[in-house]
Formats: structure tokens, sequence, C-alpha cells
């Protein structure tokens, strides 16, 4: 059992909690700074998608978990950054100069869409998301000169500088690099005035504005970086797959990584990458038990996309705070061993008041 | 603040709902350094006027005018840029945070907000925060709440975030702090540390307060000067003594 | 302008189908704020239901057509009970969240069940696949029977409301559940009530559906497009919804016929977008301000 001393303000601005919490976080990245060589292609390339799912998590908790706009059509934002990748990789720019494009386009359409939501709230925000995913899913199957239509685009190689990075294990030290980056930037804003803000945008609209916050420039912002965060994740996304076609950034997708992040934890960076694995272990999980089930539940899409939503609804109903909050739990049970009490987190059942003013 | 302006007046400030008068052409002014208190039955009135101050809503007519400067017009959020803080009858707090996350969040206007700079936490943003970090404790102390820096605000007790809700009110570092029904829910204990707080904001940070209050002896306990409504419109205005003895006002309460 | 004629009737029955689904989850809304995304899934498994006991197990439509809005009555009156009812308390978010995760499970299980898989089945009304000339213009008798259920629908739905006790207190419960309460009025069984309502108002749509488009594993998706039906109509309000998807249903059949391909597909959300940014409470609703 840890209890932190804090004498001087400057440990509350830590980026570290304590000692031991930076030695974990070290300890965590050797491992994956080692992972290429110690396991399996497959397997890092399944490494590969956590990072890339991590930092569309990341994007998405920054709007829905910390800033409190819901979002159900952030695969437009991926779908935006992946073809843009696309594109100026086919023109031959390296990825220094396309993904920050990329970036850029995706923080555009984030605006575009963030504008109009401004005065929007819970339901009519969810469903202005929604309808712009639709039309930028469309718009990317009509648009055949750029997109290359329903028919799909494929993608060159990576150029990171102008050499171009073939190797698998190239690709993951960059993906590894950038969702570290993303990382450390998400934490630094949270623990910021512009963080501060957002957080209280989500929890109280009319008091942060009391408190001086423009809620029209922060919530754009939200959005703006929110979007382009995705948009990087896109523009790796690109390349990992190689191939890109307006399936694969449906709504159905959209709606499944708000699904990931609330069963990560919504509110909480961990839960991004927790949602994460989560998602990509979920297949891997039905994979091997393939061979102990009947067959006719042996068929893979309908059975995961039946465990996706039984286990989110069983999140939802016992464990509200996601993976990161069981994790807390477990956490606190092995360092408070051997105090740790039941009811430790139970929290007290709010009942929240009616948005409703009848 | 131009020679000659009051410090806070309202002008024959109107406020309708469609056909709902809520406001009737209420004008009073409120002096630098004093605790100005308005009362009145429920629905007299009062929180529209806290409203319409913190520019929640539109004025349907008046002015509103702060050390020169005309409120009406400008966006809510420059209220607080002004120097006019505000707490709310049913606590605003933000619940998922701790009660120094809400305190530094009161820092907004004080400190400039650069996201760019912030993801990288250079060191002038270190800087600022370690400055916000130092300001919000000194409110802290002087509302005692050191206890519960670190606790998220939802789990707290009512009382203690009434405190938390002046405290962040303070952080903005007002002129003028808007009290919405400070002792509402409060315990016999709690009001009387309410009623030494509201004189210690006046006497020791030199801020202005405009409170508005059902409890009749914190009402004449801390108060310089006295404002009753009711139906919307002024009925008596002066020393407490003074309006708790207007016929006018005995008749509101006590419905003759 | 014979065309356009056509497009008024055929938009309007497609409008009905939207209407149909976004008076479901209306109701829903209305009763407890929470949002349904799973409706048109619940319709999608109507069809299926439907589809079973006429051709899987032989009973012919007239037979299947109450024995499958019975069974989704109970379905709904179960989803209510069994998931919603634990967290009653919990910010709205998380039963919209449960909402949208019972709709992925929905649809696995109904891929999974033998019979049902991932296939188009066919499913026909007795009266399908005529057509009925009323002078120049023809009309798909299926459309015609959406139409009249329709209208037949909303008449029976309005004298419930006003007329039954049940209607009545379903009214004040959902206008003021304390209140509601108090008044002796079983809000959460009447809320279990308003589910079951809403499910069999989705089984409806499935056959009216069903003969048009088939049965099959994605039919739930038109659902989507009665979102946009209810924002335009007025969020929370009952003739807004039936408004609302006749309006989207015929922007599409004029945006499908004048406009060229793949307007048809969007023009719904953009639509609901138009909306959101001039008039997010739409034709009959009320976009309150929470008061502080």
């Amino acid at each position: 059992m840890r209890f932190i001393f804090k004498t001087r303000y400057e440990q509350d601005l830590q980026f570290f909690k304590d000692a031991p919490t930076a030695c974990s976080y070290a300890l965590l990245g050797a491992a994956l700074l080692a992972a290429p060589w110690v396991v399996s292609e497959y397997y890092q390339t399944q490494l590969v998608f956590v990072f890339i799912y991590g930092i569309v998590g990341f994007g998405l908790m920054l709007l829905a978990g910390f800033t409190g706009q819901m979002s159900m059509g952030h695969a437009a934002f991926l779908a935006i950054g992946a073809y843009a990748e696309a594109y100026f990789q086919a023109r031959g720019m390296p990825f220094v100069i396309s993904a920050p494009l990329a970036m850029l386009l995706s923080a555009a359409a984030g605006v575009a869409i963030g504008l109009p939501a401004l005065r929007l709230s819970g339901l009519y925000l969810a469903i202005a998301t929604l309808a712009f995913g639709f039309i930028v899913e469309e718009v990317l199957a009509r648009w055949e000169s750029v997109t290359g239509g329903n028919g799909g685009m494929m993608v060159a190689p990576l150029k990171l500088f102008g050499g171009t990075i073939n190797s698998s294990w190239g690709f993951y030290y960059l993906c590894l690099v950038l969702v570290v980056l993303v990382g450390v930037a998400m934490v630094n804003l949270l623990r910021s005035p512009t963080g501060r803000a957002l957080i209280a945008i989500r929890d109280s609209e009319i008091s942060a504005q009391s408190m001086g916050v423009h809620l029209a420039r922060f919530k754009t912002l939200s959005f703006a970086f929110s979007a382009a965060i995705t948009g990087l994740a896109g523009a790796l996304y690109a390349h990992q797959i190689k191939f890109l076609s307006p399936e694969q950034f449906t709504v159905l997708v959209s709606i499944e990584f708000l699904m990931m992040v609330v069963i990560g934890g919504l509110g909480s960076l961990h839960g991004a990458i927790f949602g994460a694995m989560f998602i990509i272990l979920l297949p891997e999980a039905i994979s091997t038990a393939k061979d102990y089930l009947p067959d006719a539940v042996a068929d893979q899409t309908g059975l995961k996309a039946t465990l996706f939503g039984i286990i989110m609804i069983l999140f939802v109903v016992f464990e509200p705070r996601g993976l990161y909050g069981t994790w807390v739990k477990v956490h606190a049970y092995f360092s408070l061993f051997p105090l740790y009490k039941r009811g430790m987190f139970r929290r007290q059942r709010a009942y929240t008041r009616s948005e409703r003013v009848h | 603040m131009r020679s000659g302006a009051a410090f806070f007046e309202i002008d024959r400030l109107s406020k309708r709902f469609g056909g709902l008068v809520a406001l009737d052409e209420v004008s009073f002014s409120v002096r630098e350094g004093e605790i100005y208190t308005i009362i009145g039955p429920n629905g007299a009135g009062k929180t529209t006027i806290f409203n319409l101050i913190s520019l929640i809503y539109p004025a349907s007519s008046g002015t509103i005018r702060f050390c020169g400067e005309d409120l009406l017009g400008r966006s809510p959020e420059q209220v607080a840029r002004l120097g006019i803080g505000r707490t709310f009858q049913n606590i605003e707090l933000f619940a998922q945070a701790s009660v120094l996350q809400n305190l530094l969040i009161g820092r907004h206007v004080h400190v400039p907000k650069n996201p760019l700079a912030e993801m990288f936490f250079t060191p002038a943003v270190r800087r600022r925060e370690l400055e916000s970090r130092r300001a919000v404790e000194e409110v802290i102390d002087f509302l005692a709440l050191q206890a519960y820096r670190d606790a998220v605000v939802a789990g707290l007790p009512y009382g203690v975030r009434k405190v938390v809700e002046l405290a962040r009110a303070l952080c903005t570092r007002p002129r003028l702090l808007l009290l919405d029904e400070p002792s509402s829910g409060l315990n016999v204990e709690e009001t009387e540390d309410m009623a030494y707080w509201i004189q210690d904001i006046r006497d020791e940070l030199g801020i202005t307060v405009l409170m508005v209050e059902h409890d009749m002896s914190l009402v004449s306990r801390v108060s310089d000067r006295v404002l009753a409504v009711n139906f919307g419109k002024v009925i008596a205005h002066g020393t407490p003594a003074e309006v708790q003895s207007h016929p006018d006002v005995v008749a509101a309460y006590l419905g003759h | 302008m014979i065309d356009a004629a056509q497009l008024l009737i055929s938009g309007a029955a497609i409008g009905c189908i939207y209407a149909l689904i976004a008076l479901g989850f209306v109701l829903i809304y209305k009763a407890t704020e929470v949002v349904n995304f799973a409706q048109g899934d619940v319709m999608m498994l109507a069809a299926f239901v439907a589809f079973s006991f006429a051709s899987l197990l032989d009973l012919g439509f007239w037979a299947s057509l109450p024995l499958a809005i019975l069974v989704m009555a109970v379905f709904g009156a179960a989803f209510d009970r069994v998931l919603l009812r634990p967290i009653i308390g919990m910010p709205t978010f998380s039963a919209v969240m449960i909402t949208l995760a019972a709709g992925f499970a929905m649809r696995g299980i109904a891929s999974m069940i033998p019979g049902w898989g991932t296939d188009t089945h066919s499913f026909k009304a007795p009266w399908s696949d005529e057509v009925i000339r009323m002078g120049p213009v023809i009309v798909s008798t299926d459309h015609l029977a959406i139409l009249a259920v329709t209208a037949l629908l909303c008449v029976g739905l309005y004298l419930f409301f006003k007329g039954t006790r049940v209607g009545m207190a379903m009214q004040a419960a959902s206008q003021n559940q304390l209140a509601a309460y108090y008044m002796g009025i079983p809000v959460r069984s009447i809320n279990t009530l308003i589910w079951a309502i809403a499910a069999s108002v989705a089984a409806l749509a499935a056959v009216l559906l069903a003969p048009i488009t088939f049965v099959h594993n994605n039919m739930g998706f038109i659902g989507i497009k009665a979102f946009p039906a209810a924002v335009v109509g007025g969020f929370g309000s009952i003739p807004g919804a039936i408004v609302g998807g006749l309006i989207i249903g015929w922007v599409e059949a004029f945006a499908g016929f004048y406009l060229p391909e793949g307007f048809k597909d969007v023009a719904a959300y953009v639509v609901v977008l138009l909306v959101l940014v001039i008039r997010p409470s739409g034709i009959f609703g009320q976009m309150r301000r929470k008061k502080v």
C-alpha cells in the first residue's frame, strides 16, 4: 500500500504519479520495444492493430469521453485520413508530409461537423454525427476519381523520409512511436487548462460558461483535434490494410468504435488502449474457442457481433467504468491487500435529473 | 472605472417568458465593497435576475452596467472575464472531476490557453500551471477545503459541495460575486460558517457580494442593504431592518 | 405530372415505414427518455418471426400476423424488463449504449439461427405483387396496404391514448414520472407496456415491408433512416414521427427520380443535418433548456 506524501506543488504536476508507476510504464515500453524479436509476425500485426485502434480510441475518447460530445460517425474521420494518405502517397509524398496533411483534412472535416453541431447536444448531436458519417461514406463511394469508388483503392508502400518502409517491423516501430506520442500529448492536454475546459464542458456547460469557457471555441477545438488524431490513425490504417474500400468505414464501424471506448472505460485514457485490446482479442478468442463449439455457432461474423453486443451490455450494467474500472479494482485489491473491501468502489446511485424541462 | 459610474447598476430590467412577466422594470444599484441581498418569496424572480446578469438568457428590456460597461449584448463567457463570478442554486459543479480540478477550472479566464504548447507541456505551460496551483491553494486555505482536495466531487456531501461551489467562484478572482441562495440545504453550523465566510469575502478579499437569500437571520446578519422583490417587481429596499419591517414585505411573506 | 403522382404514392409508402419505425422509438423516448437504436433490428426480428410462422411452420399469412405481433410484444416487454430496468437511474447514455449493443447481438443471433442465417427469404402478403389502376396512376397493392394500415394504426393509437385509462396513464408517466408515481401509476410497468407496444408497431412495419424488401439480416438498417424522420417531425412528438416519415419518404422518392445517382441514399441525412442546424426541434417538437 503506497501513500504519496506531497510536499511540493510540482508533485501535483508530475507526469507519472510516483516512481513505481513510472517504472511499470518503462517496463511496458521495454516489452513493446522488444516484441518484434520475441513474438511471431502474426502477433506483431495484431499489436500494430492495437496501436492503430488505440489512436482511434484516443481521438474518440477526447471527443466523447472528455468533452462529452457523442460521436456516432467517427469512422468518417478514419476514412478521410486513410484515403488522404493513400492519395498523397500515390503521388510520391513522404509520410512526414502526407500524414500531417491527412490529419489536417480530417481536422477540417471535424470542424465541418463541429460547427453546425455547436448548439446540439445528446441525442441531436448523435444523430447529426450519424448523418455526417453516412454522407461521408456515400461521398467516398461516389467520388471515383479520387477514391476509386466502390471498387476500392490500393495503397502504395509507406515512404517515411524518402526511403520506403517495406519491413513490417519498421512499420511496427512507427506505430508504436506514434501511439506513445499521441498518448503523451493527450495526458499533457488533460492536465492543462484546455483539457480542463473540455471536461468542464462535459460536466456542465452552463457553469463552464460562467467560468469563462468559450463553448464554441472549445467544442470546435475538440472536434478538430479528435478528428485529426483519428485521421492519423487512418493514415496508418491505410498502410496496414493496403487496400481501402468504403465498406471498411460504415456507420457500423463508427458504432463499434463507440462501443470500444465504452467497454475500455469512458473518461480515461487507459480506456482507449483497453478498448483497442478488447476489440482485437475478441476475434482471437473466438477463433481459439471455435474448435470447442458446435458447428451452428461457429459462424464467426454472427458470433463476433453477438458476443460484442452481450459483453457490452454486461459492462454497462455491471461495470459502467469499463475494463479500466475493473483494472483499477483489481489493482486496488492487490495493493491494499488484505484491506480491500468489496464496497470500496460502489458509487452512490445518483438519479440523473431529466434533461427535459416539463 | 469611469468616474461617476456606479459599481454595478441595473436599470429598468424586464424579462418576459412568452406571456409570463418574470421581471418588471427592476432597478437597483450596488456599491463597491458592500453585501447586497435580494429577498422575496419563491418565484419572485430573484434567480431570474442572476440568470440575466450571467447572460444565460437575454433580457427583454433594460440595462445592466458593471463599472460602466454594458453587459447586455455580450456573450456569457465574457461575464467571467469582466470580473463577475457566480454560484448556482442547485450546484452546477463538474461532478466527475476532483475538487482541485474544479477549482483550477475557475482559473480559466486568468490563464492563456494554447493547446499545441500544452500538448508538449512546455516550460511556460508548466510555470503557469504552478501559478494556478498556488492561487487555488489560497482559496482552499480560505475555505478550509484541504481535506477534500483530491476527492471526486460526486461523492462529497451536500454541504461540502456548496463550499466547493463557492471556492470555484472565488478562483475566478471576481470583483463582484453573485451568490444564489448560499445557505439553502445547509444546517445551522454550516450556515454559521457561510455567514463568516461571506463577511470575510467582503472584508479580507475586498469582493462585492450580491446575494439571493431566504434565511432571514443570515440576511440581517451579513447584509449592508437589502432589496425585496415580489412578482417580478421591487417592493422595498434599504437596510435589512427597514426592509424587514416594510408592510409590503410582511404582506408578501405572510400572504395578506 | 403522372410521375409526380406515382412518386407521391411510392414515397408516402416508404415514408410510412419510416414513420412506423420512428413511431416505435418516439413512444419509448416520450415515456422513458431512452432512444432505442435497435428499433430497426426489432423490426428485422419481427420479419423473421413472421416468416418462420408463415413459411417454416406453414401457418400462412393471416395466422402469422397476430402471432408475430404477439411474440414481438413479449420480446419488447422482456427487453425492457431484463435489460433496461437494472439501469434505471443511470445516465441515458448507458441506455443508448445498451440498445446499440442489443442491435449488434440481435443481428448476430439472427444470423446464427438455422433457417434464418444470412440468406434472403421471401415473405408475401395475400395482396402482394398486384397493382391497382387509379386513373393514369399505377399503385402497387403493397404500397396501398402500407398507407392503409398506417392510417388505421394512427387512428387506433390516438383513440388508445386519449380514450383508455392505460393510454392516459402513459401520457401522464411520460410527462412527469414522479407525479405519475404519486398518482398511483405503476410507472415501470407502464414503461414495459410501452416497449411492448413499440415492438408490436415494429412487427406491423415488418409485415408490411417484407413483401417489398424480402426478409434478410440487414433489413433493420432501414430503421436508421427513421431517426431523420423523427427529428424532422420533432423528436418526442407522435404526429411528428408520422409527418417526418412522410417527408423523408417523399424527399427520397423525388431525389431518386430527379437527382443523379447516389443522392437518394444521402437525401435523408442531408435533410436532417439542415433541420438540426436551422430548427433542431423539428416541426412539432419543442426544445427545452435546462433550468438552473
